[in-house]
This record gives structure tokens, sequence and C-alpha cells, in this order.
């Protein structure tokens, strides 16, 4: 029988929106059948026209050209800046873009759920989200979390 | 280097690239062909063997020469 892997992501930034789609990807890749609950935040990975952002602002571990203080990192371009740098190094790198990524899910059949809940709190449109997913509560994720072998927070 | 059937060079790409793109390549082979994969990627260098290991195939070959890691994967059964 497959292993299965259930994740819970809850963080819609560039880098927070990494993890859940490298792991679901992979591990579809070494035979695990996979399901992503999308909650909060972490709604804005499904969304068509992804514009996550990284910001260095409450994030002192972020790498900067020049050390920037957190008083000049509430002006306006910085974070649009930090994120293009970001995805600059990520390019060179030969890191895959997130959307990659989830394209490479849904070909490899993890399933992606949207949490219900928030999709409504937050005023999402059917017209906003990707296609091919599905949506639930925290019943549907308990009912496959209760007997996966992997289960993440993140 | 063994003998194999497909080539696929990942050279310049990150994890966890390698490991989707060998997994592609693999699933259009047939039982017994072999693939060469090449990688830049160091990671591969313990994600490769996991792999393998997790799917039923079988790391043939290891080796690293001028800068990049070679490995020689026999396609097991589906």
């Amino acid at each position: 029988m497959a292993k299965k892997l259930a994740i819970i992501a809850s963080k819609g930034t560039l880098d927070g929106g990494y993890p859940p789609f490298i792991l679901a990807s992979t591990a579809a890749a070494l035979g695990f059948e996979v399901k992503i609950f999308f909650t909060f935040y972490g709604l804005q990975l499904l969304t068509k026209e992804l514009s996550l952002k990284v910001s260095p602002l409450g994030n002192p571990a972020m790498p900067m050209p020049v050390p920037v203080p957190s008083i000049i990192q509430i002006i306006p371009g910085l974070e649009w800046f930090a994120t293009w740098m970001m995805k600059r190094k990520l390019k060179q790198k030969g890191v895959a873009s997130i959307e990659q990524l989830r394209e490479i899910c849904l070909e490899s059949d993890v399933e992606l759920i949207a949490c219900q809940m928030t999709y409504d709190l937050f005023d999402f449109k059917p017209d906003d989200m990707i296609e091919g997913i599905n949506f639930g509560g925290a019943a549907t994720f308990l009912e496959f979390a209760g007997d996966a072998d992997v289960t993440l927070y993140m | 280097m063994s003998e194999y059937d497909v080539e696929l060079d990942t050279s310049g790409l990150n994890c966890p690239l390698p490991v989707l793109k060998a997994r592609k390549s693999l699933s259009t082979m047939e039982t017994g062909q072999r693939l060469h994969l090449i990688a830049t990627d160091a990671g591969a260098k313990m994600d490769i063997p996991a792999f393998v290991k997790m799917t039923g195939n079988v790391l043939i070959e290891t080796s690293e020469h001028d800068g990049k890691l070679h490995f020689v994967l026999e396609k097991g059964q589906a």
C-alpha cells in the first residue's frame, strides 16, 4: 500500500510556498499518495495569478546585500526589491518556480484542497483559483491525516 | 561507465527537479532499461539513492567527475 503524506499549507509568502510544493511533488515521485490542505494565507498558493512576495520586515534571517534597519524596511518598494532579488537568485540557482512545482503536483495527482471556511472568509471567487482543486474542511483533512504516514503543518 | 539506454542531464537544476525529472524519464522506460542521470545539485548525492530505494529501481553506479554527479539507474518492476 502506498504511503500517505498529509500537509497543511498556511503561509502565502514566496518562501513559505516552496516547502509544501517541493515535498508534495517529491513524495508523489516516490510513490506517496499526497494531499495538501490550504488554509488561511496558504490559499494564495492556489490562485491563478500568483503574486507571492517575501519581506525582510520581521524576518531578521533574510540575507540582504547591505544591512537594512527595520525602520527603513517599511518604505514602499523595499518588499518589491526583496522579492525581485529572491526570484532572481532562485532562477540563477536553477530552483523551479512555484508555478512549475504546483503544475507538477497536479500532473502527479497530488490532491490540492482549499479550506472552504477561509475561502469564504477572504471572499475568494471560483474564478480566482486554478482548475483541478477540491474543497474541504477540518474533517476532510483529518479523515486523510488520520491514517497518513507523515503529517506536516507548514 | 556502465552501458545505458537513456541519458538525462539535469546540470544547473536544483532540488527537487533532478528527482522529479528522473521519475518522469523512468516512467517512459521499460523494466530493465538503464538511465544515465547527470546532476550538479549537491543534494542529489543523497536524494537519488533515497529515491531509488523507495521506488523499486536499482542504482547500478555512482561516480563524480568534472564537478558533476553521474548515476546509472535501472528501472525495476513497475
